[in-house]
């Protein structure tokens, strides 16, 4: 067991002089991030007003405000890899490779999802893909990735990586410990980013902990800490583009810690009144879209034309899938064979 | 002679399993070079290298780890040290595994080894009998062997299955019961999920499975002397559960007694006496009748725990008053 490494700080890589093919790489990076970000913002805008209109039965749960720490998890993890997504990581699913297609048929529960109506909203993946479903319960995603990566150990697969996110709230429960300390002890090439919103739905964190800085918890488990600001889409990327290609070098573990702030309630239900308002005002409630948008056009790497035009293109596709998914046939419990097992030979004799 | 144990045979079944299947690996706290609490793994992991890995004390991430290694491709065996522990990672068990192929489609063949059921002198937290818990849940296969032969082949079934499976060994079983060989093709002689009748008789039907279906046949042996003859049916499998076999030892008795280890409130013989009065009513000619731990924490003291548990005798003195009826 290596000595307990301590937490540092890593600032982003990203540069914003121009001119090499490194430029080039880190100009398309944040392109295709913003653009992300873009779609998972409109997306979840379309979701909230399927909500109000009655269209979405249960919860609608967004991310906005933590869309770049989100997408800069998934822009950097490849084919390959695993990734377990939770609550606010739509930005982040849309990066891995999940789709406003399918994103809508969970939340409308269309029969042709990849849920089929059997689960909805957030609860979506394909794990064949290194998808994770996620379940309800915070923190169980942290082992199973673990599990994935074992996996792919006794394959002799080298070089993939696994990626969850939680909350700070959700570092408070045993399975993120078991899991962060299981990784460690393994040495696995696990990355979990942490998204202190400062609220676990209404408690706030003198409520939840009691430590003076999350990221503490990296020693404690042994595992390499980074430190990234949850709004700032440069440094998310540079961030935890080191994070991964740490694990993804061999280096064990690697937790995230990004402070930032949920400028939505925890559910569509919530408004989030338990907010105070000089906290929305910090800087910690600056908008991570319109910062990355600001940063993209001062850098010239994006025209405000393009940045016009990129919206519109993606409002359209949401509308456009919306309304496509609004006509597709729902589950139908006749055509349902109600067997929870996959062995053919257990059938519905149980 | 008699030589391989009930403990020999699922350590026999696992030998098998890592050799034959290379997505096969074992789980569990102790299980490495120390070889398990009960021994079950021992000389495992110097046989196969890597492949029987020692975890930390963390029943939820030894589950959860399972699961993400099955959903890739594996075949993990996950060693509870004892049944009762595995109450903390039962979460993963009911909310991860026992939901993931309906949600998703992906099956999640895993096995959870439960060193199950109680022994004199263990006392309240290393004694339980968690089958019911878990076959309430749809989704999950809950195997409760009695024999030694069952207890090596229905392991090997268990790995080769497609769904969660939780394997119920009964500790009480691991060094009283032997068996001179062990059947060398799994599933022969009864298919996956299929009772069997471990004694034909016509007066009245016992029901058990695990270590009760011991205390049932000595019962039965018992009730000769007073002329009656008794049919023991093992579950085997408490989920699925084999109605049918059930159904059609109480249409030639009559009579039904269900014997289980476990608490009677909302568990298997439970389940068992609901499905023969909705579907197998008429075939009654006595109300059916139960006989289960009594209803405390499973106490220390032999004294106390061998009157908590059904025995020979009790299961013998439901049975006079079920005839009686």
């Amino acid at each position: 067991m290596p000595a307990a490494k301590s937490p540092k700080t890593k600032r982003s890589q990203i540069k914003s002089s121009q001119g090499n093919s490194a430029d080039t790489a880190a100009r398309e990076l944040l392109r295709r991030a913003y653009r992300t970000m873009l779609e998972a913002r409109l997306l979840e805008e379309k979701l909230a007003a399927l909500y109000r209109s009655g269209k979405i039965v249960g919860g609608v749960f967004l991310g906005r405000g933590q869309e770049a720490l989100s997408v800069a998890l998934g822009v950097h993890l490849r084919r390959g890899d695993i990734y377990a997504p939770l609550i606010r990581d739509q930005a982040g699913r849309l990066a891995f490779g999940d789709t406003i297609l399918d994103t809508l048929r969970t939340y409308l529960g269309s029969s042709l999802g990849s849920m089929r109506g059997r689960d909805g909203n957030i609860h979506r993946g394909r794990p064949s893909e290194g998808y994770h479903a996620m379940i309800s319960h915070l923190g169980a995603m942290v082992s199973t990735v673990c599990g994935g990566l074992v996996a792919k150990r006794f394959r002799g697969e080298k070089s993939a990586v696994g990626a969850t996110c939680i909350g700070e709230g959700g570092t408070s429960t045993g399975s993120f410990h078991e899991g962060m300390n299981m990784a460690a002890v393994e040495n696995l090439p696990l990355v979990v980013v942490v998204a202190n919103n400062q609220y676990s739905y209404s408690t706030p964190n003198d409520r939840q902990f009691a430590c003076s800085d999350l990221l503490s918890k990296a020693t404690g488990y042994g595992v390499v800490g980074h430190r990234a600001t949850g709004n700032d889409l440069l440094d998310c990327l540079g961030v935890i583009g080191e994070a991964v290609a740490a694990a993804r070098r061999g280096e064990g573990p690697q937790l995230v810690v990004a402070d930032l702030l949920r400028l939505v309630g925890h559910g569509e239900h919530d408004d989030a009144s338990y907010i105070p308002e000089a906290m929305k005002k910090s800087p910690l409630g600056r908008d991570c879209l319109e910062l990355a948008r600001q940063s993209l056009i001062e850098r010239e790497w994006l025209s405000k034309e393009e940045a016009v035009s990129w919206h519109e293109a993606v409002e359209k596709e949401v509308e456009e899938t919306s309304s496509k998914v609004l006509r597709e046939p729902p589950p139908d419990p006749a055509e349902e064979d109600w067997n929870a097992f996959a062995s053919p030979s257990l059938g519905r004799n149980l | 002679m008699s030589s391989i144990t009930y403990l020999e045979a699922i350590r026999l079944a696992q030998q098998r399993a890592l050799k034959e299947d290379p997505r096969v690996f074992i789980y569990g706290q102790d299980v490495g070079v120390f070889g398990g609490a009960f021994k079950a793994t021992k000389n495992l992991s110097k046989e196969f290298p890597g492949r029987v890995l020692d975890a930390p004390i963390s029943e939820d991430a030894m589950v959860g780890l399972a699961i993400g290694a099955a959903v890739e491709g594996m075949r993990p065996i996950v060693e509870m040290q004892f049944a009762d522990f595995s109450t903390c990672g039962f979460n993963q068990i009911v909310n991860q595994a026992a939901t993931l192929h309906y949600r998703t489609g992906i099956p999640c063949p895993i096995v959870v080894r439960l060193p199950s059921g109680g022994t004199p002198g263990s006392g309240p937290f290393h004694s339980q009998s968690m089958e019911a818990i878990y076959a309430h849940y749809p989704g999950l296969v809950v195997m409760t062997p009695a024999t030694v032969e069952d207890a090596y082949t229905m392991l090997l079934e268990a790995v080769a299955l497609e769904d969660p499976v939780i394997f119920c060994e009964h500790k009480f079983l691991y060094y009283h019961l032997k068996a001179e060989s062990l059947p060398a093709t799994v599933g022969e002689a009864l298919p996956f999920g299929k009772a069997r009748i471990a004694r034909p008789g016509r007066d009245a039907t016992i029901v058990a499975y695990s270590a009760m279906v011991h205390e049932a046949l000595a019962a039965a042996e018992e009730l000769i002397q007073d002329g009656y003859d008794i049919e023991v049916v093992d579950l085997r499998t408490v989920r699925p559960i084999d109605t049918d076999t059930i159904l059609a030892s109480v249409a030639r008795t009559g009579r039904l007694l269900v014997v289980g280890e476990a608490w009677p409130w909302g568990g298997v013989a439970a389940e068992v006496i609901s499905r023969v009065a909705t579907e197998g009513f008429g075939l009654l000619d006595a109300p059916p009748q139960r006989l289960n731990a009594k209803e405390t924490p499973v106490p220390y003291h032999p004294a106390l725990w061998g009157t908590h548990r059904p025995t020979a005798s009790s299961v013998a003195n439901s049975l006079r008053q079920l005839l009686e009826l």
